[in-house]
């Protein structure tokens, strides 16, 4: 199993009953996995806040919940977070942060592990498979009998990799009765200063248990070496020293167990901590007085792995015995061939003096050459709010330049209507531009509140963008929808935009190349290059597709990636481009 | 004593790596071995350079493999097999597929493909398969099954034929796929 298949298997096996969450690599498996089983409820919430308040209500309901999100969701749902904290729960309430070290799919690489002491929470983190589906069990378990939420960390490396696991029996954990108490679950200001000092009271509680519950734990070997370590580091740690060091591993990262601590560090002679990226576990240890290093030899940036603390503790390495002369070419990720977004950057790219104000999804890679149409990109829903921003400083700067902005369907769900009430409200006469492909995407195609199914395949109303869009006030004559795979027709739409002195939305619809009905619809159209009549001018190249090369001076099209989407064909100005198949 | 195996899947985003490296850590585990396995998900994948690893043996602890210590790199696509070469341990196999994509980089004329890619890795690494794959399955009926072909290419590499390949594809891929996929397989292990 994954990392995720597993937690998904521990919270059902835990009697776990809703579980809300918004997709985000490396997380999104976990309520994947999790929607099939029976006798649950699973929804995707629009984002990481909603999902986290689904969860929360549903905990002060008396359902063991769970809402799973990707550490920069984290940020999202912080809101709730540092007050349920407060709260405490009435069902098992588990929170996962899915952190991405190495920013795989990520715009940071904020260590998660910090939000613990910061929210004052209870903290555990897995290092395989076993320890998610088991830490899963545990972690609800620390919740009821400490009446706090739990954050469960995981990092890519956990979420993503398969190891055995041993599947476990489900306890029968019946939603508790709801009993009205507004000194718990009312956070006025009054109840509020009460339950402060509650919280700093559960902390010591659950200090002590970290000290002495099975999730920390002492492994003895040779006792020149120590090792304090947690989650996939302690992999790493145990491939690089196997029996010649000794470790405590951390399975409960917040509150750390001090005892434990200072008693592994009497038994051996130099204590190493390894972690990954922020010196958490080096920091407590040290503010306890403990000599030891860690970040002195372990970077602080980037993903970790055995090969770098083999350099850095043992200073060794595997020889590398070959190498080539032969230079692989830079492979950055692309749109897909056939992406429909790939028509609307096409189109905008034309104008030079406009500013793009990107978002988080497959739609960054408008940035990419050939199409380099993106400037900026912060967060989910940046887009629209800092395009106004980006107005705003044109307008204090009497700058010329028009502000285009990009977000796909479920991007603009989750806070980009927000974005586009502001700009209506406050007057900022910028391009918003909804991509809307039918699917959350770069995820890996979840449905969303526009798809009209929900994550447990059940019919859903569909959320119109374009009423959303008509509503918040932006006026008729000012919305274009069209299908981004007909050029001429997108082309007009971004020409209106661009002379238009109020705020203005394009919507582009067409489904994501990906998702298997149009793969199966679209699997014998493809497009053929007439090499008679191509003059080798190579501008359908500049539409950056994929399935295009130009090899041995002749352009030619891979006829296994093309979709036929036809946007090379509108492209070419020689007419020496073909559509085949129906 | 605990000897560890090291597979580096190693191709372009949409290849398939990742369900040839689910079809070989199934088998494994069947076989009573201790398995890690890898993979990269999200931004990578839209057509960017990705990796899938698989660790096998007695007991695994790190599910990813160092620079010189993997016994075999299969390479979907040839110029991410020089990319990956460093990986390579002594005597380790490299398994080729003879398939060219040319990433946006070579597209708009920032970069060559390199060429000789064959020729240099056969130079290079003593223990060089290299196969056309995608021909082999596209002969075969869809040039999708040729992460199986590279598979069979490899279960040979590792000797582990021993293991019922048949099962496990048959429990991975869609019902309709089942068939060619086994030839797929048997196509390669044939190389």
């Amino acid at each position: 199993m994954t990392g995720n298949e597993a937690m998904a298997r521990g919270a059902y096996e835990a009697g776990c009953k809703v579980a809300s969450a918004y997709p985000g690599t490396p997380s999104t498996e976990i309520l994947e996995n999790f929607a099939p089983y029976e006798g649950v409820y699973a929804e995707w919430a629009p984002n990481e806040k909603v999902a986290f308040e689904v969860a929360s209500g549903a905990s002060i309901g008396g359902a063991r919940a769970l809402t799973t999100m990707k550490h920069v969701g984290l940020n999202v749902a912080a809101d709730p977070l540092f007050t349920m904290a407060y709260e405490g729960v009435n069902g098992g309430f588990v929170v996962v942060t899915a952190d991405d070290p190495g920013m795989h799919s990520s715009q940071n690489e904020q260590d998660n592990r910090l939000f613990a002491p910061h929210a004052k929470v209870a903290m555990v983190e897995p290092t395989d498979s076993q320890e998610c589906k088991d830490f899963m069990k545990e972690a609800f378990e620390i919740s009821e009998k400490f009446d706090t939420l739990v954050l469960f960390r995981s990092t890519t490396r956990i979420s993503h990799s398969k190891t055995i696991v041993e599947l476990g029996e489900k306890i029968d954990a019946e939603v508790k009765p709801y009993v009205k108490n507004v000194q718990k679950y009312v956070m006025i200001p009054g109840h509020a200063k009460v339950k402060h000092y509650e919280v700093e009271e559960r902390l010591e509680a659950l200090r002590e248990y970290s000290n002495t519950c099975s999730l920390n734990k002492i492994e003895m070997g040779d006792t020149k070496i120590g090792i304090i370590t947690s989650g996939i580091s302690y992999q790493y740690a145990k491939e690089v020293f196997g029996d010649e060091a000794s470790y405590l591993k951390i399975g409960m990262c917040y509150p750390l167990p001090d005892k434990l601590i200072k008693e592994f560090a009497g038994k051996v002679e130099k204590l190493y901590i390894i972690e990954e990226n922020e010196p958490y576990l080096e920091n407590a240890v040290k503010v306890m007085g403990i000599d030891c290093t860690g970040k002195e030899l372990i970077p602080v940036c980037g993903e970790l792995n055995p090969e770098i603390i083999r350099k850095a503790l043992k200073g060794e390495a595997f020889e590398e015995v070959y190498t080539t002369n032969v230079k692989a070419p830079a492979r950055p990720p692309v749109l897909c061939p056939g992406c429909p977004h790939r028509g609307i950057f096409y189109a905008v790219s034309k104008y030079k003096d406009i500013v793009a104000s990107g978002d988080i999804g497959c739609y960054t890679l408008g940035m990419m050459a050939p199409l380099n149409v993106t400037d900026t990109v912060i967060c989910m829903g940046a887009s629209v709010s800092a395009g106004t921003g980006l107005q705003k400083a044109n307008l204090m700067g009497n700058r010329e330049g028009k502000i285009f902005s990009f977000l796909g369907d479920s991007t603009f769900f989750h806070s980009g209507i927000t974005g586009l009430i502001n700009a209506v409200y406050n007057d900022s006469p910028i391009v918003t531009c909804i991509l809307d492909n039918r699917i959350t995407g770069m995820t890996g195609h979840q449905e969303n509140p526009g798809t009209g199914r929900t994550l447990q395949g059940k019919p859903a109303p569909m959320i119109d963008i374009e009423k959303v869009v008509l509503s918040v006030g932006i006026k008729p004559e000012n919305i274009r929808v069209v299908d981004p795979y007909k050029l001429a027709e997108t082309e007009a739409a971004v020409k209106d935009a661009y002379n238009s002195t109020e705020p203005f939305v394009i919507i582009t619809k067409q489904p994501c190349a990906l998702i298997k009905d149009v793969i199966k619809k679209r699997v014998n159209m493809k497009c053929n290059v007439i090499t008679d009549k191509c003059k080798n001018c190579k501008m359908c190249l500049k539409s950056g597709c994929p399935a295009l090369s130009f090899k041995n001076g002749v352009v030619s099209i891979d006829k296994n990636m093309c979709n036929g989407c036809e946007l090379c064909k509108q492209v070419c100005k020689f007419n020496a481009i073909e559509k085949v198949g129906e | 004593m605990n000897e560890v195996k090291n597979i580096l899947f190693v191709g372009v985003g949409g290849q398939g790596t990742i369900l040839a490296s689910k079809i070989l850590s199934e088998g494994l585990m069947k076989h009573g071995y201790d398995v890690k396995m890898s993979e990269v998900h999200g931004m990578a994948q839209r057509g960017g350079s990705v990796t899938t690893q698989v660790r096998y043996g007695e007991k695994v602890y790190s599910p990813l493999i160092e620079k010189g210590n993997a016994d075999v790199i299969v390479a979907f696509e040839k110029s991410e097999a020089a990319r990956y070469i460093p990986y390579l341990k002594k005597g380790g196999y490299l398994v080729v597929n003879d398939y060219e994509i040319h990433p946006v980089t070579v597209l708009i004329g920032q970069e060559k493909y390199p060429e000789n890619v064959n020729e240099s890795l056969r130079e290079t690494v003593e223990n060089t398969i290299i196969m056309d794959a995608a021909k082999i399955a596209e002969d075969l009926g869809n040039i999708k099954a040729q992460n199986v072909v590279l598979l069979g290419a490899l279960i040979k590499a590792l000797g582990v034929e021993n293991i019922d390949w048949n099962e496990v594809v048959a429990g991975l891929v869609p019902a309709k796929a089942v068939e060619l996929n086994k030839k797929a397989l048997a196509k390669g292990m044939e190389a």
